[in-house]
């Protein structure tokens, strides 16, 4: 059990970083509470595995601390660590049976046996294998090794966190659903450090209560769920986030007014301190309106999917899609259409970091 | 629906053909001699199982398949564990992996009489460096033309020298397919270094080891060239393996229908011994 703080870390694989450009792994400054459900999202090679790596141990950044408690951990060995992992694959022992396997790692740390038993019942009924304890782990299916997994890093009561990396990868579709809500589940009972590292959106949003979200080995945003959908900071949290995630349309400023497609439109954001970066608009589909002026655009297709409608509009003059939301019952638009943003909901965006909002 | 057409079975016969011609056919003139007499003149008679019964009955068959089990067992103790340690202590990656497994694989590069001669040439007492070596300089009497445990003792050096690789590179095939998780799992678990190899790299390493552990047991039931070469099935009989005895009653007594009989015995043998092995060994993964 343990705050974990990530103190300027940075990581490079070569012996010799230069630029910024050879860190895989930009200066990051991270704190965890105690006992919380956190994910790291992003695209394959963002640099969340990266990140899990030097926190588990099996890797010891170029640069930075990090911190358990107030314990200094940055090159202790991961036994030394007390933590666990859930690998993208079942990692089992087939020689074992399913108690021997939830068994292993307290024996390897001489736990007297009579304490093993207890614990190891305790947690396969809290992971639903009660019923398998005595088969060999290697003939049973993606799911339950999984929990097997997990079961390993559960039965001790000292872990300071557990990691999941990516751990639903080879879980049958219908299964996933039931795992991850038995993984929130188990958090909310054992209030154990979770980090679930995962390149699916549903599967952080779900899981945590606070999401990292990288890319280019930098971390853009740490947020709730909710910050993350309403407040993304960077086009790119907007754009990964969501679906169909936020629009991004190139802008300009003129007279202090923002013109998307020559259209002067409002927005949330403080435009006096604009750096002349290249600017953008991003916009959730969500916010985006049909109305009888405003920015002119041809519908190109509409798609059904399910609870709500999803329009994709062509805007005139500058060639971009932009995704429009209608909900189940309004009527869907045809042919040459005008849009409107809602202004609360729309910022500026530079150099593909939001800018500040108005204040008031 | 299903047509049957009986026309199809034509589409086999080229595999017949084939496995006919380098397989059944051989064989079955074997078959046919072990069952027949002949004194010459390409007269043969009826003799049954009379061969068989001659040889299985036979006290230097005995022996020689005596000494054909000893030496099997001797090597495939040496090398299978000699083997996996070996490819243990390989690395895993880096630029030493192409060095290690160049060197491994020189010894199974050479050809089997070319074995049997360097280490003929390596062992004799007054100009081989082992020989020499241990005679003159370190004062141990050793001469395997007349000492059969010498003899032994240089057929099996011989044998580990040449064959060791083949075990380390199929073992070490199995090992680096481990994915590198297993390692990391278990060193989260707190697993000892054994706990290591005897939970995960020994039941990886489970299939290649079937395999090398075949075709070793196959190799050495059979091996003829590098000890005949070395010792020539001596001093006396006591490095007369099967096959040795076999070419000795085929070849040098011209006994057809005896070697005929023998060979058809030490197929039997050799097939058994296999099935049963690879039978155990992968009985478990099955259900």
């Amino acid at each position: 059990m343990a705050r974990i703080t990530l103190n300027n870390i940075r990581h490079s694989y070569l012996p010799n970083p230069k630029s910024d450009d050879d860190y895989a792994l930009q200066r990051v400054h991270l704190d965890w509470d105690d006992g919380g459900a956190y994910a790291l999202l992003g695209p394959s090679g963002c640099g969340k595995t990266t990140l899990l790596n030097i926190i588990s141990g099996l890797l010891t950044p170029s640069e930075g601390q990090l911190l358990f408690d107030d314990q200094e951990m940055t090159s202790l060995e991961p036994d030394a660590r007390n933590i666990a992992q859930v690998f993208q694959f079942p990692v089992i022992y087939d020689t074992m049976t399913v108690r021997e396997n939830l068994s292993f790692p307290l024996r390897n740390r001489g736990v007297d046996e009579a304490a093993i038993a207890t614990r190891v019942a305790e947690i396969a009924t809290m992971l639903e294998l009660d019923s398998m304890l005595d088969k060999k782990a290697a003939g049973l299916t993606p799911d339950n090794k999984q929990k097997i997994s997990l079961g390993r890093g559960l039965v001790r009561d000292d872990v300071n966190v557990i990691m999941f990396d990516e751990p639903l990868t080879v879980i049958d579709p219908h299964l996933k659903w039931k795992l991850r809500s038995k993984l929130k589940e188990l958090h909310q009972k054992v209030k154990r450090t979770m980090i679930y590292v995962t390149h699916d959106q549903t599967e952080a949003l779900t899981f945590a209560d606070q999401v990292v979200v990288m890319n280019f080995g930098q971390v853009l945003q740490v947020g709730t769920p909710i910050e993350l959908f309403e407040r993304p900071a960077h086009t790119f949290v907007g754009h990964f986030i969501g679906s169909p995630g936020m629009n991004v349309v190139p802008a300009s400023v003129v007279d202090g007014q923002v013109q998307v497609a020559g259209q002067v439109i409002d927005t949330a954001s403080d435009l006096t301190n604009l750096r002349q970066g290249s600017v953008e608009v991003g916009v959730r589909p969500e916010f985006v309106r049909f109305a009888d002026a405003g920015i002119a655009g041809t519908v190109e297709t509409v798609m059904d999917v399910g609870r709500h409608t999803v329009v994709k509009v062509r805007l005139e003059g500058i060639e971009q899609i932009i995704n429009a939301i209608v909900d189940e019952g309004d009527s869907i638009p045809d042919g040459p259409v005008h849009l409107q943003f809602d202004a609360a909901q729309t910022r500026l965006y530079e150099d593909g970091w939001v800018v500040a909002e108005t204040q008031g | 629906m299903k047509t049957s057409n009986p026309r199809a079975w034509f589409l086999v016969l080229p595999v017949i053909l084939l496995v006919a011609f380098n397989a059944l056919i051989p064989l079955m003139t074997v078959v046919n001699y072990s069952v027949q007499e002949t004194f010459g003149d390409n007269l043969f008679f009826w003799h049954g199982i009379g061969w068989f019964q001659d040889v299985l009955g036979s006290e230097r068959f005995h022996a020689a398949l005596g000494r054909q089990f000893l030496f099997t067992g001797i090597i495939l103790a040496i090398e299978v564990p000699l083997g996996v340690a070996i490819a243990l202590s390989m690395p895993r990656s880096g630029p030493w992996v192409p060095i290690c497994l160049i060197l491994m694989a020189m010894p199974l590069l050479i050809p089997w009489n070319v074995v049997g001669a360097m280490w003929n040439i390596f062992t004799l007492p007054d100009i081989g460096l082992l020989g020499y070596t241990l005679n003159s300089i370190l004062g141990i009497e050793y001469n395997m033309t007349q000492s059969p445990l010498a003899a032994w003792i240089t057929i099996v050096a011989m044998d580990v020298w040449h064959w060791t690789s083949l075990v380390v590179l199929l073992a070490y095939a199995g090992l680096v397919s481990i994915p590198d998780a297993y390692y990391q799992a278990a060193k989260i678990d707190g697993a000892s270094k054994f706990a290591v190899f005897r939970h995960i790299q020994l039941p990886k390493m489970k299939k290649v080891l079937t395999i090398a552990i075949l075709l070793r047991f196959m190799d050495s039931f059979m091996i003829y060239t590098e000890p005949f070469v070395l010792t020539g099935g001596g001093p006396g009989n006591s490095t007369t393996l099967l096959s040795i005895d076999l070419v000795k009653v085929a070849l040098g007594q011209f006994d057809l229908g005896p070697a005929a009989a023998m060979s058809l015995i030490y197929f039997a043998i050799t097939l058994l011994v296999s099935w049963a092995f690879y039978t155990a060994m992968t009985k478990d993964d099955q259900n």
